[in-house]
């Protein structure tokens, strides 16, 4: 039982420093979004970009120009990948296939960063540089600008479906909370051991007297914004299990506080934006209670190591790093799948049977325990609708969120955007599972291939972008099924939640009464958590049955 | 007014006493409406039922071409599960149509006596102008005609000359006639209902087949409910809700097929159909017209489900203070003496200049005083002194004694006029009285050759109605705060508020002022009822969320409420919020309780279709039911059960006490959420027990 103490000792110092930081980073959130004052550089920037800063969009516009800005960001990487060659600081690399670099393209633009491609092998310096890291920003910014704008819809009253500045959001979120925090963050790991720098492969002589070529790169800047802004593209293959990427535990430790940094405070600033704190601290609660669990429950499946296997290598230590341990694994392994980011420190696909499951349920929430930077936000606030609709019938109302009365439009924005990611998993997974192409990425066969089509799809549709391992996904038919997943899983949601801030904006915020339904007591936090949890496992609870559950039972 | 025609024999059945027979004989009388409902075309609007119809279908072509037990079991139980869900619908239809029939009979043609040609003013009175006969279908809005005692109003309208008692039985229940006169709140008839005395001129206010009659006929079959703006966002959340179990159902299939699982058609369709919502989708609509049912067993007429909905909403409730929170007539609660008068000489005094005096003031006085319900005769030699505007006193005269009792300053100035003294005092006990929001009324009498003297003052007051406070504390605890609406000055206003809890007060109001109220409350953000019967709150029933407009209203007040309550009861409104607060937990519990049934459905079904390729799933198969084929079918068969062990349910409502939205959650959450995921084991496991001795099974 000497591992358990190490174990509550990395939650406990994680748990404090999120204590901390969230009402700190939580309010400088609140202000970023609702402040009338322009810095310096973002005046540059909107000069530069010829759009006026204190425009208050329309959803409608606000809406076109988060997908126009997408699409544009979605060309310039398509291009990237395709003209490497062409380009300098290549590292003498092939041209990225065409559906490659569409795949690719979608992924980082849709704040996914699935990799098909192993890191170091496909990706030059410049489509690295300035083509992933420089998405890793924007498409993070992109997320939290529709947060924002959703809790500001919320926030107003009768304000004409107007719910802000897209502009102003997007570069705001740069300036003053990615940019300086990734900073912050790349120094903290270069400290800490990651690599940064800017040459090509160098020969090294190892141990057995041969040589050994081996990459070093821009690592720890990119590093910190693949964990900051939920991304999870590792520059190297092996993602954050690779030394260079994360070589100890203090690190590990970093990295996933730096995963669940902004998720947690965006949730503390939209109690702030809509001026009622306590409805933060309850959508704050619902996250921490389901991330806590998951993380319980996965530290648990892969510590007592249930299976023959690990019983018979004392462990459950297959496809995880020995620095790292069965906890450090879990831990990271909870942050990334309740996150969207999808970095990962160990091989999901060697996790207990049981712990494997874990991580899919995680990200079958729709990415909301904590989630995305932003999205996991919107995500929740899109279940706590639903949540107060059921609950709103039964005290004997009309029902209401924040004042603002659930009709027949808000339910049906509301019921496409719950619809849309388990239609994209389901149907994705079916279809992996029927064609060859499909079934020939997969290693296994039986439910852990299944596990395999299910985990690559769910983590796609739900812009997770971990990948659970045993399946070759770089084919024209994982590409496109992976890269369609990733597309619509990203922006139908988007366009839905603004269409759903747009008419929130509209409609008057209702004062509470007595008889309106407190939506930031305790009974409020465990009903959310409820309807997500029972919501989820009926949509999921059959294809689950087929892949992780029969394997955990057999 | 001749009383004898008032006791007219066999009054109409009131249309709200229709008896209920026994739930068994409801189903049955309602079967042969619920087979034609399954008809597709009847089921479009609840996209839920119409998937298991489908799903029916086809099981039941598959088992036409491949027979077998469960394939048999399966089809039966899905048809009855779309039977079930129309059984529930054609129950609450069936309750109206008795009311509606009672109603039919009020529509046969009649004939009319119409005015002809302009009104003559040579004649006078509108009721001597020649009339020519016509059909009542033949009348439009504006038309004036004569009614005698003994006819049918022909049609709705307004008493534009004449005062008439009327038997309104038929529509309202109750069985003593009406005035309805010319003029003033009074004035509002109902074509169909019985002149029983006297002749009126009535001006009618409605098109054929638009009449009041008309809209109850169509409300009360639920022919025309109109879905309600909460019923459509619920069935869109369903629906999607069914769209998701078909996908997961329809990918299940491909997903098996990989797994060496696969799935016939029969038992996808039976998963379908155990997963999509079709415990609420089969009650929706018997929950509505329930609802819309149960306010007219209170005698409340809704125009519109949208406004029972809204009812569930109101925050804010106006209540006019005489009538509905107090008797409506100042009562006397005591008898207070000046200087050295007896207080028995007071009370005899007081007594004699009530005995004759039948207003209610009058009547209480004497009650106040003989404290026993008995009332001595009127002296012989006694002349009545009636009551007057200019006098402002009234009194009795007998032979060497006079006795007046009226307003202070009325009755001061009769005795100073006769030389007499008005004591200090009597200010003083006038004012307290004032004070405290009663009104004092100053007894004096006069003795042969005497000069009159002051005996003192009676104390009447505005009795607040029995449990009014209580009623309010209720509303409080549900959310809505209560305004006192009243013409009195702001100091009895007070007084009497206070003494029955409201909320809130607005004294000395006209109807510009609560019209105003209604705004302000609304630019807030508030939903406001409020209940009025003259022409003048007609802008403000138009204006407040709900409107509930008295029966014995007018015309006006009528057309602009979203209710009108036959019984005149005004503080009916309570009833109302807490029906349309009902209707709503009504839907919220029964979608909590279908939803929560899936998990037991699942741990019946999943393992049992997947525990053939994958033994380890027996596991899961906690109910420890006897077969596969067993597990399946009875799951199905709950499913089918659970819509009927739910119809009294959907019908009654489900139970509401007021208290805060919190209590209300926490309490349905654990009866319908918890006590949802935990029946459908108990219940499954056993149909199973019974299904598992079947042959083949």
């Amino acid at each position: 039982m000497s591992d358990v103490l190490p174990a509550l000792g990395q939650v406990a110092i994680l748990v404090t420093a999120l204590a901390l930081s969230t009402p700190l980073l939580g309010r400088h959130l609140a202000r970023t979004y609702t402040s009338e004052r322009h810095l310096l550089p973002e005046r540059a920037t909107y000069r530069l970009l010829r759009v006026d800063p204190d425009a208050d969009q329309s959803w409608r516009t606000y809406a076109l120009s988060v997908l126009g800005f997408s699409l544009v960001g979605l060309l310039l990487l398509h291009g990237l990948g395709r003209l490497q060659p062409h380009l300098p600081l290549s590292l003498g690399l092939d041209p990225l296939p065409a559906d490659g670099a569409w795949n690719t393209a979608v992924s980082f633009v849709a704040n996914t960063n699935w990799q098909w491609y192993s890191g170091e092998a496909a990706a030059g310096h410049l489509l690295q540089a300035a083509g992933l890291t420089v998405q890793n920003f924007v498409s993070a910014a992109v997320g939290m600008s529709v947060a924002a704008a959703f809790a500001r819809g919320l926030a107003r009253s009768r304000a004409g479906g107007r719910v802000g500045s897209f502009w102003t959001d997007l570069v705001r979120s740069l300036v003053r909370v990615l940019v300086p925090i990734a900073v912050l963050g790349a120094t903290a790991l270069a400290v800490g051991g990651v690599v940064q720098s800017w040459h090509g492969p160098r020969d090294v002589t190892t141990l057995t007297g041969g040589t050994q070529p081996v990459l070093g790169g821009p690592v720890a800047s990119q590093e910190a914004i693949k964990e900051l802004g939920t991304n999870g593209g590792g520059f190297f293959n092996a993602n954050s299990a690779h030394p260079f990427e994360n070589p100890t535990p203090v690190t590990n430790l970093l990295e996933i506080f730096l995963i669940l940094l902004i998720p947690f405070a965006m949730a503390w600033a939209f109690g702030l934006i809509v001026k009622d704190r306590r409805q933060g601290g309850a959508v704050l609660a619902v996250m921490a209670l389901l991330l806590g669990a998951s993380t319980a429950l996965l530290t648990w499946a892969e510590m007592a190591a249930p299976g023959t296997v690990p019983a018979l290598a004392g462990g459950a230590m297959e496809g995880k790093e020995v620095r790292f341990g069965e906890a450090g694994s879990a831990l990271f392994g909870a942050a990334t799948t309740g996150t969207s980011t999808g970095a990962v420190n160990a091989m999901h696909d060697s996790f207990t049977a049981p712990g494997g499951g874990l991580t899919m349920f995680n990200m079958m929430l729709g990415e909301i325990a904590p989630g995305g930077v932003g999205s996991g936000l919107y995500g929740m606030l899109v279940l706590a609708v639903v949540a107060v609709f059921l609950a709103g019938l039964m005290v004997g109302r009309t029902p209401e969120y924040l004042g603002k009365k659930i009709g027949q439009r808000e339910i049906v924005l509301v019921a496409l955007y719950v619809l849309t990611t388990p239609v994209l998993v389901l149907v994705g997974t079916a279809l992996a599972l029927s064609v060859s192409p499909g079934v020939a990425g997969l290693q296994e066969t039986g439910p852990h291939g299944l596990s395999e089509a299910l985990y690559a799809v769910t983590s796609a549709a739900n812009n997770n972008g971990s990948a659970f391992g045993g399946l070759t996904s770089g084919t024209p038919f994982w590409n496109t099924l992976l890269g369609t997943c990733m597309l619509l899983g990203r922006f139908v949601p988007i366009v839905l939640v603004l269409a759903l801030a747009g008419r929130f904006a509209a409609a008057p915020r209702l004062p509470a009464g007595a008889g309106t339904l407190p939506t930031h007591r305790p009974l409020f936090v465990v009903l959310l958590s409820g309807v997500a949890v029972v919501v989820v496992g009926l949509t999921y609870v059959p294809v689950l049955v087929l892949g992780p559950i029969v394997e955990s039972l057999s | 007014m001749n009383t004898q025609t008032l006791n007219r024999p066999a009054p109409a059945e009131p249309a709200s006493a229709t008896a209920r027979r026994p739930l068994p004989v409801q189903l049955r009388e309602a079967l042969p409406s619920a087979l034609r409902k399954l008809d597709p075309r009847a089921l479009l609007a609840s996209p839920v039922m119409l998937v298991v119809e489908l799903g029916a279908v086809l099981t039941t072509v598959m088992t036409l071409v491949d027979p077998g037990t469960v394939g048999v079991g399966v089809t039966i139980w899905l048809w009855l599960t779309v039977l079930f869900g129309n059984l529930a619908e054609a129950v609450a239809e069936g309750r109206g149509k008795a009311q509606a029939d009672s109603l039919r009979a009020l529509q046969e043609e009649t004939t009319a006596h119409r005015l002809s040609g302009r009104p003559d003013p040579a004649r006078g009175s509108l009721l001597d102008q020649p009339a020519e006969v016509v059909p009542s279908t033949s009348l439009r809005p504006g038309d004036l005609v004569v009614v005698t005692a003994g006819e049918r109003i022909p049609g709705d309208g307004d008493v534009v000359e004449g005062v008439a008692s009327v038997d309104e039985s038929a529509v309202t229940g109750e069985s003593a006639p009406v005035i309805r006169e010319s003029g003033g709140d009074r004035s509002a008839v109902t074509g169909g209902t019985i002149v029983l005395s006297d002749r009126v001129v009535v001006r009618i206010s409605s098109e054929p087949g638009h009449s009041f009659v008309d809209r109850m006929i169509a409300l009360v079959e639920g022919s025309e409910r109109q879905r309600t703006p909460n019923e459509i966002a619920l069935n869109v959340l369903l629906s999607s809700l069914t769209a998701i179990f078909l996908v997961v159902v329809v990918t299940l299939h491909f997903v098996a097929g990989y797994s060496d699982a696969g799935q016939g058609v029969l038992v996808l369709t039976a998963l379908l159909v155990c997963l999509i919502p079709t415990t609420i989708s089969a009650l929706l609509s018997a929950i509505g017209i329930a609802g819309m049912d149960r306010l007219l067993q209170r005698n409340v007429l809704a125009m519109s489900g949208r406004a029972v909905e809204a009812a569930g909403d109101v925050d804010v409730l106006l209540l006019d203070k005489t009538g509905t929170i107090t008797y409506g007539n100042r009562q006397a609660c005591a008898v207070l003496p000046v200087a050295d008068v007896p207080d028995a000489e007071l009370a005899d005094a007081a007594l004699l200049s009530s005995l004759a005096d039948e207003t209610p003031e009058g009547r209480s006085i004497v009650a106040l005083v003989r404290g026993d319900g008995t009332r001595p005769p009127v002296p012989a030699a006694a002349t009545l002194v009636p009551f007057s505007a200019s006098t402002r006193m009234s009194g009795v005269d007998l032979p060497g004694r006079s006795v007046r009792k009226g307003a202070a300053s009325a009755v001061a100035r009769w005795v100073e006029e006769q030389q007499g003294v008005v004591p200090h005092q009597v200010g003083d006990v006038v004012e307290g009285i004032s004070r405290a929001g009663g009104t004092p009324l100053v007894v004096a009498e006069q003795r042969a050759g005497e000069v009159p003297r002051v005996l003192g003052v009676v104390h009447l007051k505005d009795v607040v109605k029995d449990g009014m406070r209580e009623r309010f504390a209720e509303l409080r605890a549900m959310g809505i705060r209560t305004v006192m609406v009243t013409g009195d000055n702001a100091t009895t206003a007070a007084a009497i508020a206070e003494e029955a809890g409201v909320d809130d007060v607005l004294a000395e109001a006209t109807p510009e002022d609560k019209l105003a109220l209604i705004r302000r409350e609304q630019e807030g953000g508030r939903m406001v009822a409020m209940c009025g019967d003259g022409t003048n709150d007609a802008p403000a029933l138009a204006q407040a969320d709900v409107g509930v407009a008295m029966n014995t209203g007018t015309t006006a007040a009528k057309e602009a409420g979203n209710m009108v309550d036959l019984d005149s009861d005004p503080t009916k409104l309570i009833d109302v919020v807490e029906i349309g607060k009902q209707l709503l937990i009504t839907r919220g519990a029964l979608t909590t309780f279908s939803v929560a049934n899936d998990v037991a459905k699942y741990f019946a079904i999943l393992p049992a279709m997947f525990v053939v390729a994958f033994p380890g799933l027996d596991v899961l198969n906690v109910m420890r039911l006897s077969s596969p084929e067993s597990a399946i079918l009875s799951a199905v068969i709950f499913n089918a059960l659970v819509i009927v062990a739910l119809i009294p349910l959907a019908l009654r409502g489900v139970r509401y006490t007021p208290s805060s939205a919190s209590a209300l959650l926490r309490r349905n959450l654990l009866i319908y959420g918890v006590g949802g995921v935990v029946a459908p084991f108990v219940g499954i496991k056993l149909i199973d027990l019974l299904v598992s001795t079947l042959p083949g099974a």
